[in-house]
């Protein structure tokens, strides 16, 4: 027994020495961001001058307001074209449902360098060419499967038999839907929508490919700017994003436990 | 009457088509469509747009296949992949067999939504966390002096060994979930039941545990090899100029040299050794199902 409870200490500490390896590189980027030096040199003083030159930065800014407005675009229309697919294929049976199903997969499993490459062709081809426009068709597209798959898996644990009962009791399709199935189902909706938002707020590659100068998002504009040289400032709004895109996942874990319930 | 009405509803497809034509429309148009035109794109020489000439070709793919250059780096982007992949399993391995079998309760749940986390935050930021931590005078290089005795330079920033942590770092999550999914579904009392016949803890491991977990290794493998075969924005900003793989070169047709039809064509036979690897993956997958 003494064995076991040393391997378990042994298994505790191990955990730790993960979570330091997943945390430490984010919380030095956020230290770094308030450091006066531009350079990172120690020793640290404190500062919040990156975070004021950020306001200055009027490209940045642009980029974070296409970012969210397409973030919101992208949550409103995945989440209700996600959740009506995904209502159609828990009530009714037919041929091809499996295939559907099976539709889903290719858009989350295929590299999303293939994936953008492949509508910047497409796009350009027919006429859309690229900028905003293109960038909402892509992560519109590449949220539906999640919020499909959070839905259904929330539509697992409704019973039928209360479709059945309000319909029996007079209630016609729509009152079914609106009364009864989307209220039990509204924490998986709510989930799907923040993780449709989740993906397309932190979405680079697809937005990069589809990106036009004037007309990008903040992860593009991060990307050129590392590519140009580091600065704190792209600390400082690094910062911002991870904190935000974190604080959002907490927000979903709320409303839906990835596979970790008991 | 109404009973049967119900039923009926249920039945066919054409009282779902309503709910579901708007979602896969929107991703014929925006998934499908596309990589059709991909294909069908990397068989020309040139882009069919502004009245330029154009004629369909293999071209495109002789240049894979002729030119040593394309290949080389499509197998260096496969070992990238499988060793990004066996370190994403040593080390996230442990670490969902301690959370489903060590931990219990809200210490359990609290600790699994730490650990995957990260992996929904933002991962281009979170590579370009590791850039202070790796170069020179960075982080790891000034807390290693402070530490050690003798003085000792750490530059890992624009190596093979940066691109690896970096992935390894966005990916392990991954691994986690899969496997922890798996290992908490495995009965205690199995594990039990070997250990008291007399089965040491090593035996356990390898004629019960590993194989009951199998699906979810596989699982987590197959979602970690694919995407970092298709990395090019980790090699780029971590790996400088030794950070050349398949995936920078296809990056490079679109955005650098604008060869959008051998790109097409390097994206495609990117996609044809995906399907192929998840292909290869499924019926364990299915068996798990």
């Amino acid at each position: 027994m003494a064995t076991t409870r040393i391997l378990e200490w042994l298994g505790r500490f191990y955990i730790v020495l993960l979570l330091a390896f997943l945390y430490l590189p984010i919380m030095i980027m956020a230290a770094m961001s308030f450091n006066a030096s531009p350079f990172y040199q120690l020793p640290f003083e404190w500062t919040t001058d990156w975070y004021a030159s950020l306001w200055q930065n009027d490209q940045l800014i642009a980029a974070t307001w296409n970012s969210i407005e397409i973030a919101i675009i992208t949550t409103i229309i995945s989440t209700v074209l996600g959740s009506m697919a995904s209502l159609a294929l828990y009530r009714y049976e037919f041929r091809g449902k499996k295939l559907l199903q099976a539709l889903l997969f290719p858009p989350i499993a295929i590299p999303w360098l293939i994936t953008g490459t492949a509508m910047l062709i497409f796009f350009f081809g027919v006429g859309i060419g690229r900028g905003l426009v293109a960038i909402l068709l892509g992560h519109v597209a590449l949220a539906l499967p999640y919020v499909i798959v959070v839905v259904a898996a929330r539509l697992q644990t409704f019973a039928p038999e209360l479709e059945e009962a309000a319909r029996s009791l007079g209630a016609n399709q729509l009152q079914v839907t609106a009364r009864v199935t989307l209220p039990w189902i509204m924490p998986g909706v709510i989930a799907g929508g923040l993780f449709a938002f989740a993906v397309s707020f932190d979405q680079f590659v697809v937005s990069y490919f589809l990106s036009t100068p004037g007309q990008t998002t903040l992860p593009v504009e991060i990307y050129a700017a590392i590519r140009k040289g580091f600065t704190p400032e792209i600390n400082a709004v690094s910062t911002i994003i991870i904190a935000v895109s974190m604080a959002l996942m907490l927000l979903t874990a709320r409303f839906f436990k990835f596979g970790g319930e008991k | 009457m109404a009973d049967q009405l119900a039923i009926g509803s249920r039945r066919g497809l054409r009282p779902a088509l309503p709910l579901l034509l708007p979602a896969y429309l929107w991703l014929t148009v925006a998934i499908f469509l596309p990589l059709s035109a991909m294909v069908f794109f990397s068989f020309m020489t040139d882009l069919p747009l502004a009245g330029k000439e154009w004629a369909f070709t293999l071209g495109n793919y002789a240049a894979f296949f002729s030119q040593g250059l394309y290949s080389t780096l499509l197998l260096a982007s496969l070992r990238l992949g499988l060793e990004v992949t066996l370190w994403c399993v040593v080390i996230g391995y442990p670490a969902a067999y301690v959370l489903a079998k060590v931990l219990k309760g809200r210490s359990r749940e609290a600790i699994f939504l730490l650990v995957i986390l990260p992996f929904w935050s933002n991962g281009l930021v979170r590579i370009f966390s590791w850039a202070m931590v790796l170069r020179e005078g960075g982080i790891l290089d000034t807390a290693l002096n402070a530490v050690l005795p003798f003085k000792i330079n750490i530059d890992l920033m624009y190596s093979y060994p940066a691109v690896i942590i970096g992935l390894v770092h966005s990916y392990v999550p991954y691994m986690v979930l899969t496997c922890y999914l798996t290992l908490q579904a495995i009965d205690d009392s199995l594990i039990e039941a070997g250990r008291s016949l007399g089965a040491s803890r090593l035996q356990v491991l390898k004629r019960v545990i590993i194989p009951l977990s199998m699906p979810g290794l596989i699982a987590g493998a197959a979602l970690i090899f694919v995407p970092v075969v298709g990395s090019f924005m980790e090699p780029r900003i971590l790996g400088g100029r030794t950070g050349t793989f398949y995936g920078t070169v296809i990056e490079d047709q679109f955005v650098a040299v604008f060869n959008w039809p051998l790109g097409a064509a390097l994206s495609f036979i990117l996609l044809a050794v995906v399907l192929i690897i998840l292909a290869l993956a499924a019926p364990v997958l299915r068996r798990a199902g």
